[in-house]
C-alpha cells in the first residue's frame, strides 16, 4: 500500500492535471480582458458581474455527476422554467411566496425524479433521448401555464435572492461558495461519490459488486432537478418577472463549462474543481467581451469552439501517452 | 401455457412487424375523428397545403435516420438550414438574375460543408455527437448571425424566381413535394440496395462487429453526418423560399421536430433499424398534428407539450414492443 501511495505522485504530473490549465486559460482571459477594456480589472464590476452569470452555475454541481455516470441531461433549462413559472403563476393565484417557493423546488425535484424513473426503467433508452423529451415537455407545461403572459411583482424580500448583498458580497457568490463546498465533498469525499465514478467506470461491475445503480442514477437526476429549481429562484428574483422562455439555451452553456471542466463525456473521470474554475472562465469571459461590445454571436460561437475543443484535446492525446503507459499499469497490477 | 406464450409473442412480433400499418392505422382514425370535429380538414386545398409544409420536414428526416441508425444524433441542423438559407438568400439578394438551381445548389453546398466539419470532429476527433452537434449549434448560429449582420433577409429583397421554387409546380405537383418525392426514390435505393446504404445499417446495430468485418467505421459516420447536413442545406433553400424570408432564428428548435418525425417512424433511437417508410409516416403524422390541431381549437400554447408526450410515448413504446421481440426470440430458442 505504502509503495503505491508514494509512486502516483510527481510535481510533473500534478502540474500537468487539467485543472492547472484551466487556471493558466483563466488568467489568459482576464489578462486580454484587461488590455480590451481599461473597466474590467475594477472590483465592485467583477463582483457584480458575478451576480450575472452565477445563477445558472448551480446546475453545474449535478451535472458533473451526471457526466460522470455517462449521462447527459439536457432538460435542466426546461426545468428551470417550469419550476419558475409554477412558482409565479401561483403567487400571482394568492399563494404565499413562502410555500410558492417550496413548491418551486418540489416541482424540480419531480421533473428530475421523472428523468431519473424513466432513464432507470428503460435503460435501452439513452438519457439524451428521455431527456430531450422531457425538455420539450417541461417547456410545454410552462406554455399552457402561462400562455404568453409573463408573472412578477414578487414581495421585496424575494429581490434579495438575486441581488441582496451580505456584507459586501452577493448572497448569490456565498450561495454558490457553499454549494460548491457541499456538492465537492459529496462527490470527493462520501462512499456515494465514489460510487458515482464507480458506475461511471463500469456500470456493470458495479452492479455486480452491490452498488445500487439505479437507486445513484434516480438520487443524481432529482438532485439536478432541485438545483434546476434553485437557479429558477435566483433568475426569477434577478429578473423580477418570468415567462414560459425563460432560461432557453441554458442546459449548452451548463454543458459546456461541465466538458470545459475536464469531465470526460466517457464517464467516470473529472473533478468537481475543473468544473467550477470553468464556470469562472466562462462568466469572466462573457463579462469582458460585454464590455467592449462583442456581439454575444460571437461570444456563441467562441462557446462552441471551447466545448468541441475540450473534449477533442484529451481525445486525441492518449496515441502520445500509449509509450510512456505500460510501467506504470504494470505497478498497478503488482499493487494490485 | 407454451402454446399461450407462443400466441403472446406472435402477437407482438406481429406489431413490431407491421408497425408502419398500425401507424397508417392510427393516422386514418386521427384524420377521420379530426374531420368530423372540423369538415374544412379532408378538403383538397388542405390536404395539398399539409402535404407541402411536411416536405421540408420529411426531407431532413431522412437524413437525420441515417444519423440515428448509427446510434448518433444532430442537434445542429436548425443551425445548418439558417445557415445555408440565409447565404443563400443574401447571394439572391445581391446577384437577383441568378438561377434558382444554382441558389439550390450552393444552399446544398453550404450544408454539406458544415456537415463535413461536423462529422470530421465527431468520426475523427472522438467527440460525442450530443456534444459536437450542441457545439456547432453554436457556432452555426452565430456564423448565421454574423453573416446577415443581425438582419433579416424579407420578401422584397428576393427575386420572384427565388420564391418560385417553392410555390411554382411541375405537371401540377408542388416542387417542394416533387423534391422531397426524389430524395426519398433516391435514399430508398441507396440505404437498401448499396453496399455503402448496408454499411451504414451495419454500423449502427454493431459498431464492433462491422470494424472487424471490414468495414470503414469512421468513414460511415463522416458521411452520414455529410448526408445530414447537405440535407440540411437544401432544406435551408427550400425553407427560406417557402417563407420568403431569412432570419438569424430560423428554424430554431426544429431539430427536435425531425427527431420526433424519426423516433415516431420507428426509427430504433438504439441504432441499426429504421425504414423510409417509416419516416414517410412519422412525418406525415407530425404534419397532420401540426395542420389539425389549430382547426380543432386546441390552443397553440399546448402544441409543444403534445409534440414532447408524442416524442416521449413513441420512443417508449418502441421500447417495449422491442422487450417483447426479444423476449419472445428467447422464449423460442429454449423450445
Amino acid at each position: 500500500m505504502d509503495q503505491v501511495n508514494k509512486k502516483p505522485f510527481s510535481w510533473k504530473g500534478f502540474f500537468l492535471q487539467w485543472e492547472w490549465m484551466l487556471i493558466l486559460l483563466f488568467l489568459v482571459v482576464n489578462v486580454i480582458n484587461t488590455n480590451l477594456s481599461p473597466f474590467y480589472l475594477d472590483s465592485v464590476g467583477l463582483r457584480d458581474a458575478t451576480m450575472t452569470f452565477l445563477d445558472k452555475a448551480f446546475m453545474v454541481f449535478p451535472m458533473v455527476m451526471i457526466m460522470i455516470l455517462r449521462d447527459i441531461d439536457i432538460s435542466v433549462s426546461s426545468t428551470v422554467a417550469l419550476a419558475s413559472v409554477v412558482m409565479a403563476h401561483l403567487y400571482t393565484l394568492g399563494v404565499p411566496m413562502e410555500l410558492a417557493v417550496v413548491i418551486c423546488l418540489a416541482v424540480g425535484a419531480v421533473c428530475g425524479l421523472i428523468n431519473g424513473l424513466l432513464i432507470v426503467r428503460f435503460k435501452e433508452l439513452s438519457a439524451v433521448i428521455v431527456t430531450l423529451s422531457t425538455m420539450i415537455i417541461y417547456r410545454g407545461i410552462a406554455y399552457i401555464i402561462l400562455e404568453d403572459q409573463s408573472a412578477g411583482s414578487f414581495p421585496e424580500w424575494f429581490g434579495f435572492l438575486g441581488w441582496g448583498y451580505i456584507g459586501g458580497v452577493p448572497f448569490i457568490l456565498i450561495a454558490f461558495v457553499v454549494m460548491a463546498v457541499l456538492f465537492g465533498l459529496l462527490l470527493h469525499k462520501t462512499t456515494f461519490g465514489r460510487r458515482i465514478y464507480a458506475i461511471g467506470n463500469n456500470p456493470t461491475a458495479s452492479r455486480f459488486s452491490g452498488v445500487q445503480v439505479d437507486k445513484i442514477k434516480i438520487l443524481v437526476f432529482t438532485l439536478a432537478g432541485v438545483m434546476a429549481a434553485i437557479t429558477a429562484l435566483f433568475l426569477t428574483s434577478r429578473m423580477g418577472s418570468t415567462r414560459p422562455n425563460v432560461a432557453l439555451g441554458y442546459e449548452l452553456d451548463v454543458i459546456a463549462m461541465v466538458v470545459l471542466g475536464g469531465i470526460s463525456t466517457a464517464g467516470g473521470k473529472g473533478k468537481m474543481i475543473g468544473a467550477i474554475i470553468a464556470v469562472f472562465l466562462i462568466g469572466f469571459l462573457r463579462y469582458g467581451l460585454g464590455l467592449i461590445n462583442m456581439p454575444a454571436q460571437v461570444l456563441m460561437i467562441i462557446i462552441g469552439l471551447l466545448l468541441i475543443v475540450a473534449v477533442m484535446v484529451p481525445n486525441l492525446k492518449p496515441k502520445k501517452k500509449a509509450k510512456g503507459k505500460p510501467p506504470k499499469s504494470q505497478d498497478e497490477q503488482i499493487a494490485g | 401455457m407454451v402454446a399461450n406464450n407462443e400466441q403472446k409473442g406472435t402477437l407482438i412480433e406481429n406489431i413490431a412487424k407491421f408497425r408502419e400499418v398500425g401507424l397508417l392505422g392510427f393516422i386514418i382514425i386521427l384524420s377521420v375523428v379530426i374531420q368530423w370535429r372540423n369538415s374544412s380538414f379532408l378538403t383538397l386545398e388542405n390536404i395539398n397545403d399539409m402535404i407541402t409544409n411536411t416536405a421540408i420536414l420529411s426531407i431532413l428526416a431522412v437524413g437525420m435516420m441515417l444519423v440515428i441508425i448509427t446510434r448518433g444524433i444532430d442537434l445542429s441542423i436548425g443551425a445548418t438550414l439558417a445557415l445555408s438559407g440565409m447565404i443563400a438568400a443574401l447571394t439572391v439578394g445581391a446577384f437577383p438574375n441568378l438561377s434558382p438551381i444554382l441558389a439550390i445548389l450552393l444552399g446544398t453546398l453550404v450544408g454539406l460543408v458544415s456537415g463535413l466539419i461536423l462529422g470530421a470532429i465527431i468520426s475523427k476527433g472522438g467527440v460525442l455527437p450530443i456534444i459536437a452537434t450542441l457545439g456547432m449549434m453554436y457556432i452555426f448560429r452565430g456564423l448565421t448571425f454574423m453573416v446577415s449582420g443581425g438582419q433579416w433577409v424579407s420578401a422584397h429583397q428576393m427575386p420572384e424566381s427565388f420564391k418560385g421554387i417553392a410555390t411554382g409546380s411541375f405537371l401540377g405537383i408542388n416542387n417542394l413535394i416533387l423534391i422531397a418525392v426524389l430524395i426519398y426514390v433516391a435514399f430508398y435505393y441507396f440505404i437498401n440496395h448499396t453496399r455503402t446504404g448496408r454499411q451504414i445499417y451495419a454500423v449502427g446495430s454493431n459498431p464492433d462487429s462491422a470494424k472487424i468485418s471490414g468495414i470503414n467505421h469512421d468513414k460511415i459516420i463522416w458521411l452520414v453526418y455529410t448526408i445530414m447536413g447537405g440535407l440540411s442545406g437544401l432544406a435551408g433553400v427550400l425553407w427560406v423560399s417557402k417563407f420568403a424570408s431569412a432570419q438569424g432564428d430560423t428554424a430554431s428548435g426544429y431539430e427536435l421536430t425531425v427527431i420526433a418525425a424519426c423516433v415516431l417512424g420507428g426509427v430504433n433511437i438504439a441504432g441499426g433499424s429504421g425504414k423510409i417508410s417509416g419516416i414517410i409516416l412519422g412525418s406525415v403524422l407530425i404534419g397532420i398534428m401540426n395542420n389539425a390541431l389549430p382547426l380543432i381549437n386546441v390552443s397553440p400554447f399546448w402544441q409543444t407539450g403534445i409534440q414532447g408526450s408524442i416524442i416521449l410515448i413513441a420512443v417508449v413504446l418502441n421500447a417495449l414492443v422491442k422487450r417483447g421481440v426479444d423476449m419472445n426470440a428467447l422464449m423460442r430458442r429454449r423450445i
